[in-house]
């Protein structure tokens, strides 16, 4: 088994496993972000740059440093390599450049955009970015076009990841699902507006790590930080029907697939459970989600409930009695919108 | 003059038919390899020969072959780059369109070389008529028994197929150029695999430019070691060079390799000098993708030595004070050429030209275009210049294929060399817009009325 070494941490892995794979088995800070790259589709990884780090050994045979920077989504470790990744000055501000890059032509319209609270590009901006943008000049712009009559498609915000390319491709049969145009107009589309029609096609709205692909049966119906993750399963004769129902108050406000804490699906699952299920006494109720994905979403969530309660009282008593405390009473109940 | 192996026949009329073809010397190459050379054999002299790929990275052609995997049952292609689409370049048209049977016998060569059965020649849309000419001589050759089965009693079958691109820089980048061969659209491939081990349809693939699979027609004839014996050091052989700008003879020059650089331009046999008895103020050596060089660096290196049409004397310096060979495309501006506004246009090109696929190129490019208009447009800042330096620097390298680095290295090597300019622009604004002829090489002088 090769022997890698990243930032000072080796491990063995199995032959073929790819550098970001390896620091995902190491786990905690020194892995990468991962824009385009998803575990679970073939041929994905290596567009948005995110995960670039730098190879000062190749291997124990040939021991050269690689000339440039890598994509570590589709490098595959030889053994004794030797990769930096967050202790590399060179590779955190050429990371920072690809997220300024990305955020250019992005519209930046987090307060309207349902992906808010569990965008990737908004952890990624918050943990890699600058706090200012040195972009001056028009952004572009698509108009909404709908995919289907469950998924509408936002161009404009899309970071044009591939990911939904591949689910297309690789999920669903007949390729409908593409892309066209290049450089910088390029656009994600279905061939001549093709409604993608097909069971799992709504699996484009979970792989999609920006808000482009949104779910149309939740579009504005609330902010993802007021809803509560439930896990639950059904008998589905299409799909394992095990996913995540999020709450909003008692009504099912939308269901996904399950996640795993690099946001990637865990099992995909057909448009029947995601759309058309959206009443409690359709699924079997397993208990509340664990989230470990740090997001706005774990930050208010149950198990932290009790903590965040606890801090406030002790700084009441602190206080003057009367005083308004920092945390206001809307973050503790998740129903109330202020 | 020097030794031509290319053009040596290119103004004779009717070259382009097999009959004159043949009665200057053509075939005579392949007749020689399928009667008496192994394929093993003119690897072999190809290795000897030096050769190094002419479509602009300089790669040792034979260890490119000697790279090719050769596993059991799985047919192998060869395929022809002539996606010619590097502004300042213009080579491989020339030699197709005067001498379309040079490239053909080259390719029923490498490909019998290599044990294609099957090879393409991938040819930009935009030279439609081109294509037309390919065909037709392909027609001849087949007609012939030149192509097909069992070409001149040998045993060895090769197909010759040209596939037409739609007019795509990024095609004429290798794995892009099979994705757009096997029907797809044209993203690079990200490496590894290598095309050698999986290239098109997923078999093993070398993919040569036109120049480079011409020229190992000449290799068979007189041998490796006579085409290595031309040339300085490394760079052997003869090389196609498109001179175009402010000169008086453009053209498509076949020059040996080890040319003076100061000859090369105002030698009357090949460019002639520059226009109109004005100076020179910069050479862009290699086609628009590799640095620009300022008049002074061009025919001398930073230690004083003059520099050679070579690839290592043009690269000596570095970046810093060097630039590239590249694909031959030789552009000479004047002093009256605004050297933002020239990069401006390139740039330009780099921006429609990006795939799109990965995020420093395709959104880097655009906004360096953006910028840089910003700059002509009179409302440009000091700190855009720097601004320009840091998201060069920033796509350089980063990308899944040269193209990133194509659209850096001008912006770059701009910045390096006349930063005065674009200085010069960011201060006196929108009146430089109107004034022609305003730069002067090495001194600026007062707007003109």
């Amino acid at each position: 088994m090769p022997k890698v070494t990243i930032d000072g941490i080796s491990i063995e892995v199995p032959e073929g496993t790819t550098i970001l794979n390896a620091a995902r088995m190491i786990g905690g800070e020194i892995v990468p972000p991962a824009m385009c790259y998803y575990s679970k589709l073939k041929t994905s990884g290596g567009y948005c740059r995110t995960c670039i780090v730098k190879v000062s050994k190749g291997s124990d045979k040939d021991p050269r440093p690689m000339p440039k920077p890598v994509a570590s989504c589709r490098t595959v470790v030889m053994d004794g390599m030797e990769v930096e990744n967050i202790t590399s000055a060179e590779v955190l501000e050429a990371r920072a450049g690809v997220v300024e890059f990305l955020l250019i032509n992005h519209p930046l319209d987090c307060p309207v955009c349902d992906q808010a609270g569990e965008c990737h590009l908004q952890d990624l901006a918050y943990e890699h970015g600058k706090e200012a943008s040195r972009y001056e000049f028009k952004r572009r712009e698509f108009e909404k076009t709908d995919i289907g009559d469950k998924v509408q498609l936002h161009m404009t915000r899309c970071i044009l990841c591939y990911r939904c390319v591949k689910v297309a491709d690789q999920l669903t049969d007949g390729r409908v699902h593409g892309v066209i145009n290049r450089g910088d107009v390029a656009e994600i589309s279905t061939y001549i507006q093709n409604a993608i029609d097909n069971d799992f096609s709504g699996n484009v709205i979970d792989v999609c790590p920006v808000g482009a692909l949104t779910d149309k049966t939740f579009r504005f119906k609330s902010r993802v930080w007021y809803t509560k993750p439930v896990d639950a399963h059904r008998d589905c004769p299409h799909c394992t029907g095990k996913v995540r129902l999020w709450y909003k108050g008692d009504d099912v406000a939308r269901v996904t697939a399950r996640k795993d804490k690099y946001g990637e699906v865990e099992e995909w699952i057909c448009n029947e459970c995601r759309f058309d299920k959206k009443k409690t006494s359709d699924w079997v109720i397993e208990g509340p989600t664990h989230v470990d994905r740090h997001s706005v979403i774990s930050a208010n969530h149950y198990e932290s409930i009790r903590a965040l309660k606890a801090s406030i009282e002790r700084q009441k008593k602190s206080l003057p009695h009367g005083t308004k405390v920092g945390l206001g009473q809307g973050a503790l109940d998740p129903n109330n919108p202020n | 003059m020097g030794k031509k192996l290319l053009l040596q026949h290119d103004h004779v009329p009717g070259i382009h038919t097999l009959q004159v073809y043949r009665d200057h010397g053509g075939y005579s190459a392949l007749r020689k390899a399928l009667s008496s050379m192994t394929p093993e054999q003119i690897v072999e002299e190809v290795k000897t020969s030096g050769l190094r790929g002419r479509g602009g990275a300089g790669f040792p052609t034979g260890m490119k072959w000697s790279f090719l995997a050769k596993p059991p049952g799985v047919p192998r292609y060869v395929v022809c780059n002539a996606d010619e689409s590097e502004p300042g370049t213009f080579k491989d048209r020339y030699l197709m369109e005067r001498i379309p049977h040079l490239l053909i016998e080259g390719m029923i060569l490498s490909s019998y070389a290599l044990g294609a059965n099957t090879s393409y020649i991938y040819i930009r849309g935009e030279y439609y008529y081109v294509a037309n000419i390919l065909e037709m001589a392909i027609a001849e050759a087949y007609a012939a028994g030149l192509l097909g089965k069992n070409i001149l009693g040998s045993g060895f079958d090769c197909d010759l197929y040209v596939q037409i691109g739609a007019g795509a820089y990024i095609c004429g980048e290798e794995t892009a150029l099979l994705e757009s061969l096997e029907g797809k659209r044209g993203n690079p491939r990200i490496k590894p695999p290598f095309p050698a081990v999986a290239g098109l349809y997923g078999c093993p693939t070398v993919v040569n430019n036109v120049e480079t699979i011409a020229a190992v027609v000449p290799i068979v004839n007189d041998g490796g070691a006579a085409y290595a014996a031309i040339g300085v050091g490394r760079s052997t052989g003869t090389k196609l060079i498109s001179a175009s700008g402010h000169i008086n003879r453009p053209g498509v020059y076949e020059i040996e390799l080890g040319v003076p650089v100061e000859e090369f331009i105002y030698s009357d046999e090949y460019c002639g000098g520059i226009r109109n008895g004005r100076r020179m103020k910069a050479v862009v050596a290699g086609g628009s993708s590799v640095p620009i060089l300022p008049a002074d660096l061009i025919l001398k290196t930073s230690n004083g030595e003059p520099r050679l049409m070579t690839y290592e004397s043009l690269a000596d310096g570095g970046f810093a004070s060097g630039t590239m060979l590249g694909s031959g495309g030789f552009i000479v501006m004047d002093e009256d050429t605004s050297i933002v506004k020239n990069l401006w246009n390139f740039t330009r090109f780099y921006h429609h030209e990006s795939c799109g696929q990965c995020s420093p190129c395709r959104e880097g490019t655009g906004w360096m275009e953006k910028i840089l208009h910003k700059i002509l447009d009179g409302h440009g800042t000091l700190s855009d210049v720097d601004l320009l330096w840091d998201i060069q620097a920033k796509i350089e390298g980063k990308t899944i294929c040269p193209l990133g680095d194509a659209a850096a290295w001008p912006v770059a090597s701009a910045i390096r060399h006349f930063r005065s300019e674009f200085e010069e622009y960011v201060k006196r604004g929108s009146s430089i817009r109107d004034v022609k002829h305003y730069f002067r090489l090495n001194n600026l002088p007062e707007p003109v009325a």
